[in-house]
């Protein structure tokens, strides 16, 4: 509750702040609206339907192409780690692509989807794919050979030692792996959407680049605010429980 | 239709018969980058059914190395290890190795672990592996702590949690290697009485490798004596003292110096390193 409390007056005193900013007049109202401004506008955005379908959207292109490429990705890992052939190949590519930043698929997705779905789905797994690759490649390889040893003596073998042994034991590797690849993932995401219009939905990408457009800052910043507000509800929902499990077993830190 | 016929616990919980050991010039060259090591070189030795046997020496004597072979964990080059008369291939749930470090599976509570093995047993039910693993637990001292965490447990209860994951799958053997070098000396006494009296209720061949010679006089009813370089047995002690033993009793300390003779007499300064 005390911590609660005084992340709660952070916030507060934040929002006074700007309200100050506001109403000193530092810089014109166009370019800083007051938070009011911001609030009402998420208010008739709410209302109105426009933010609820455009989150929808956004939300079921970067979870398809996230668990689109967790599910390529991890086996890929695992497969990675089994082969030095693999590893020398597919482990060097990922290693390259991953320092790509993701929104550099942008161009080249348009150029070979158009303005499509397809394109944004590119985009997304390209962003997530890498990370959880060598996320998974690492932790493997970081697996204590004991480990295996021990199960096999137990009469472990192949496919079990791999599901039972190797998989959960590289876990706290992998799961941060993920949570890296969905950074990732909603960055490039957010790119795509301000780079590309499509017919097939509008996001909170499009909606944070017509903002732009019409010069609309109390829409600007209340899109910014809602993306912000997402990553954190998804750490704190999706990932969160998880690292607190690994954190507790494992004992590596007081979670 | 076919069905698997169920074991019950009670069954489970059987002795099974202790299996008999036959190492036959046992022969083991490793490369490093300083060349060729010959970790053993033509070993034999015979461990008979329900014996404990203890393989003493300085570090790099092939020691642990032989226990990997007799496990499966590893190929001799030449030569064979027969368990039950049976050729040892590969690693088996009827000989089970406890290591120096607690391989315990941190993903995994302290149940969960000892479970690990029972899993891969056919023809169990799980409510009765959990019983049989509660067994075990029970047998090492453990049973408030089924829930536990492993990293929330101390070195000895660690290697007690490894114990028990040992024996849960009911093997013939039992492969201990250096279990307690990592424990303090209060922790370590009192695992001595436990493993000695748990040997005698489970009746297990134990295999037990130390570079401690009084541990191996307290605990073995064979201590066999490993020269390094090449990995050759030098000499053989049989311990004659009855049991449970203290490894504080004078008997005992006669037994240990013979011993920490013979080691000094073939490797004097490796022989202090050990002690």
């Amino acid at each position: 509750m005390r911590r609660f409390l005084s992340a709660a007056s952070f916030f507060v005193v934040l929002l006074l702040v700007w309200q100050w900013v506001f109403q000193a007049k530092v810089w014109s109202p166009v370019l800083l609206p007051s938070p009011m401004q911001v609030a009402g506008y998420l208010k008739n955005a709410i209302e109105d339907g426009t933010l609820g379908h455009a989150t929808v959207i956004t939300m079921s292109r970067l979870l398809t192409g996230y668990f689109f490429g967790i599910i390529v990705g991890l086996p890929l890992g695992l497969l990675t780690a089994r082969w030095n052939l693999l590893r020398d190949t597919l482990g060097t590519t990922a290693l390259g692509l991953q320092t790509l930043p993701s929104v550099c698929w942008v161009p080249l997705a348009l150029l070979w989807f158009g303005q499509t779905e397809a394109a944004m789905l590119f985009v997304v797994v390209m962003g997530t794919l890498w990370s959880v690759i060598i996320a998974t490649e690492t932790g493997v390889r970081n697996v204590p050979p004991i480990y295996r040893r021990a199960a096999l003596t137990m009469g472990s073998k192949r496919l079990h030692i791999w599901l039972k042994v190797i998989f959960p034991a590289s876990l706290p590797f992998i799961i941060s792996g993920m949570k890296q690849g969905w950074a990732f993932a909603w960055r490039s995401l957010m790119a795509a959407e301000i780079f590309v219009t499509i017919l097939t939905g509008f996001g909170l990408g499009q909606l944070l680049h017509y903002g732009r457009e019409l010069s609309a800052m109390d829409q600007v910043i209340a899109i910014m605010v809602v993306i912000v507000v997402i990553g954190l509800l998804v750490d704190k929902i999706l990932f969160s429980p998880i690292e607190k499990f690994l954190h507790r077993r494992w004992g590596t830190s007081q979670a | 239709m076919f069905r698997h016929r169920t074991v019950s616990v009670i069954e489970e919980l059987q002795l099974v018969p202790p299996s008999k050991l036959g190492i036959e010039d046992v022969s083991k060259t490793f490369r490093t980058a300083t060349g060729e090591v010959l970790a053993l070189d033509r070993v034999s030795l015979q461990v008979n059914e329900a014996e404990f046997v203890c393989l003493v020496g300085p570090s790099g004597c092939g020691k642990t190395t032989l226990l990997n072979i007799i496990a499966g964990l590893e190929k001799p080059d030449s030569g064979m290890v027969l368990a039950d008369g049976k050729s040892v291939t590969s690693p088996g749930r009827d000989r089970l190795v406890m290591f120096q470090e607690p391989a315990l599976f941190p993903w995994l509570d302290v149940l969960g672990n000892v479970l690990f093995g029972l899993k891969l047993k056919p023809n169990l039910t799980n409510k009765d592996r959990r019983n049989v693993a509660r067994y075990y637990l029970e047998l090492v001292g453990l049973t408030r702590f089924e829930h536990a965490n492993i990293h929330e447990l101390s070195g000895g209860m660690k290697q007690r949690v490894s114990l028990a994951r040992a024996l849960a799958p009911n093997p013939r053997v039992l492969l201990m290697d250096e279990p307690f070098a990592a424990l303090d000396a209060l922790t370590r006494e009192q695992l001595y009485g436990d493993i000695q009296q748990i040997w005698k209720a489970r009746r297990k061949t134990i295999v037990f490798v130390t570079h401690n010679v009084r541990e191996a006089a307290c605990l073995g009813d064979r201590v066999l004596l490993f020269s390094p370089h090449p990995g050759r047995i030098q000499e053989e002690f049989a311990v004659d003292l009855p049991r449970p033993r203290d490894i504080n009793s004078v008997d005992l300390a006669g037994y240990a110096t013979k011993i920490m003779r013979a080691l000094k007499s073939f490797s004097p300064e490796r022989a202090a390193a050990a002690v």
